[in-house]
């Protein structure tokens, strides 16, 4: 290998990409959009549920029912309806996602036996929030219980019921708010630029084919190799600036919590965008047409690291061929690292697993690419 | 001829490849000695773009043997790549580089010293005649400058081999003259050349001809000796409607093929003093105005047509 036919790649393509502003715009804008429309976007939290409630009593009790629900956080209290079809109508056009019910007779069975039924209605078209809410409803009530039986132990000049033997004292660690948005924002920067990454590369050597370049390069002394490495150098510092903008958009705008070491975070991300602009140029060597690369090189990233990778569905709950299947997501090495170093700070030899995995990606592509390149025209 | 010496720099034997259903090339041998230049000539589709690309080692055959400067071409096309300097059909520069930009991008691909490059450089533009349109991009020049552009390009380096794909093509005369230049120059210092080309008066200036149909070789020797074996004779027929002149003689006795050029037709005879007047008479019988008819030297698109005619190709 020369380096100094390297050299001549990368200042060939450097200047190739000075001279396309339009593309080197996109390839700038295109993770400061992702950002904004993928950080604000998502959020696994469910806050202010819209309910409907149809209080058929109107008691000191049942307002103060309603009053923990809204007081919760996770409900809000938007319509009132008097009937049960009125409820019905307000669920069918969806203008809430869920209602509550207080019968009529609430205070009085309370007062008289020591139990009363709330209904809650939930819209379980969205499964994932209904379960939610329903776990929330029940806090909310399990509460409310709790506390009436302190009340009317404390009315009646007796002691408090035990509620149960065991106490739990739940503590969380690393996202102490349990925002979602502290898990979910390091694994957006993962995936943007497992996307952008592809993308950037994806074009380069179909390129040479289509504007017919690539006759007279491969004519020269020029190898598999020094293209490659070459082409790649510019891309890995757009690549880099990248990367740059994503982490520092989550950490200091996003306030994400950032506990670890920007050494770490540097060497990773590196590693991790050298992979995803190797996948890209791999496209771009075994598809001639730079249309057909580029579709390609989204369909082989968007789903994997979106579906794959951990950014929103768990790995650890997926069915094991699927979890297998996930190995082979390159992105899901580096959500991995992304959360632990920005939630739990870890350094880097708790990160050598898919510090690993990330090498050996990267390695594997270089490889693949160097020795897919065709230097012929058949 | 000046640098041509016994020196074997392209040799070529039984190359055939095939595109699907097309056979490009079938059964073609060559030698060429050094410091010739040598001219492919054929029609679109002969097969002119696939050897230069089998030769230049971008194209494996499916069979033949191809050394190119003491290397085999197909076993070792890598090895081959210093040596040669390869000009495809299509504009191979960057088109979003500057004329100054490609230059050096191809010179350090093939390593060569700067001192040595800014000399080749400053002395290949002047030859080119692109000297003031250095900071011009690549894609702004006309058609003529980027062909020679490419030139310059493919001889920033010293290579024992230059492979021409076409390079005239589109090309204004003044660009053909400078190239010319630019090629009897390099001839002089030992430097082989294969080129391509539709342009007959181009082929004339080559030292052999190849002249190729369908993936063959059909004849292969000097221009002059490829005349001189052109069977017949040439008479050359001035008419004011050389049209209907092509159609008068085309069943004439004796005359073997006809090529109709602007304002006069040859016509291939096989004895010149025996078919003459026979040709004026018919011409008069038929009332077609013609100035003269006079014997001729052929040139080579005339041996190029008489050798596809299959009475001429016998």
């Amino acid at each position: 290998m020369s380096l100094r036919r390297l050299f001549a790649m990368a200042f060939k393509e450097t200047l190739q990409i000075w001279r396309d502003p339009r593309s080197l715009a996109i390839a700038l804008l295109m993770p400061v959009m992702q950002m904004a429309l993928l950080g604000y976007g998502v959020s696994l939290d469910i806050k202010r549920v819209p309910l409907c409630i149809n209080d058929q009593e109107h008691s000191q009790l049942s307002r103060d029912l309603v009053q923990r629900f809204v007081a919760s956080g996770w409900f809000s209290a938007d319509h009132a309806s008097a009937t049960d079809r009125a409820v019905r109508g307000a669920l069918d056009r969806g203008a809430c996602a869920g209602a509550v019910t207080i019968p009529v007779d609430f205070s009085r069975a309370l007062m008289t036996t020591g139990s009363a039924s709330v209904q809650t209605v939930f819209d379980a078209t969205d499964t994932n929030t209904t379960n939610v809410a329903i776990g929330y409803a029940q806090g909310v009530i399990a509460q409310t219980t709790a506390d009436f039986e302190s009340q009317w132990a404390a009315a009646h000049g007796l002691r408090p019921p035990k509620i149960g033997a065991v106490d739990l004292e739940a503590r969380v660690w690393f996202n102490e708010g349990l925002d979602s948005r502290n898990f979910i924002i390091p694994a957006v920067v993962a995936v943007i630029l497992a996307l952008v990454g592809a993308q950037l590369t994806s074009l380069t050597i179909s390129r040479e084919w289509e504007r017919g370049t690539m006759e007279q390069l491969i004519s020269t002394p020029v190898t598999a190799l020094e293209v490659m490495l070459g082409k790649l150098v510019p891309y890995f510092v757009i690549g880099l600036v990248d990367a740059a903008f994503c982490l520092f958009t989550a950490i200091y705008w996003f306030k994400v919590p950032f506990r670890g070491s920007f050494i770490v975070l540097a060497i990773t991300t590196a590693l991790f965008t050298l992979v995803v602009l190797g996948i890209g140029y791999l496209i771009s060597v075994r598809i001639r047409s730079q249309l057909g690369a580029s579709q390609v090189a989204l369909i082989l990233t968007m789903t994997p690291t979106t579906m794959l990778s951990g950014y929103t569905f768990a790995i650890d709950q997926m069915p094991a061929p699927v979890q297998a299947v996930t190995l082979l997501v390159y992105a899901r090495y580096y959500v991995t690292i992304l959360r632990d170093v920005f939630l739990k700070g870890s350094p880097l030899q708790d990160l050598l697993i898919p510090i690993a995995a990330l090498s050996a990606y990267a390695a594997a592509i270089i490889w693949i690419a160097a020795r897919s390149f065709r230097d012929r025209l058949d | 001829m000046t640098a041509t010496t016994h020196e074997i720099v392209i040799e070529a034997q039984g190359l055939k490849r095939r595109f699907g259903a097309v056979e490009a090339v079938r059964d073609i041998s060559l030698t060429i000695m050094r410091g010739e230049i040598f001219g492919l000539v054929g029609a679109d589709g002969a097969g002119k773009t696939t050897i230069m690309r089998l030769l230049a080692g971008v194209l494996r055959p499916d069979a033949g043997a191809i050394r190119v400067a003491g290397v085999d071409v197909v076993a070792e096309p890598k090895r081959v790549r210093s040596e040669l300097s390869y000009m495809p059909q299509r504009f191979g520069l960057y088109e979003d580089l500057t004329v100054a930009e490609n230059i050096f991008f191809y010179s350090e691909l093939f390593s060569v010293s700067p001192r040595e490059r800014r000399a080749r450089t400053g002395q290949l533009l002047e030859a080119a005649g692109l000297a003031p349109f250095q900071r011009r991009l690549a894609g702004q020049l006309s058609g003529g400058m980027k062909q020679k552009l490419g030139l310059v390009c493919a001889l920033i380096h010293t290579p024992r081999v230059l492979l021409l794909d076409e390079p005239t093509t589109g090309v204004d005369p003044v660009s053909r003259r400078d190239f010319w230049a630019i090629l009897y120059n390099l001839r002089e210092s030992g430097v082989t050349i294969l080129l391509s080309t539709a342009y007959m008066d181009e082929a004339e200036r080559c030292s052999r001809v190849a002249l190729l149909q369908a993936g063959q070789i059909r004849s292969c020797d000097t221009p002059s000796r490829l005349k001189q074996a052109m069977p017949g004779a040439l008479l050359d027929v001035v008419a004011d409607d050389p049209g209907a002149a092509n159609q008068a003689l085309k069943d004439a006795p004796g005359v073997l093929g006809l090529l109709l050029m602007g304002d006069r037709v040859h016509v291939r005879v096989d004895d010149a003093g025996r078919r003459s007047p026979e040709l004026r008479a018919r011409l008069a019988e038929r009332a077609i105005a013609h100035t003269e008819i006079t014997t001729i030297e052929p040139g080579i698109e005339d041996v190029f047509v008489a050798l596809l005619e299959p009475d001429g190709a016998a």
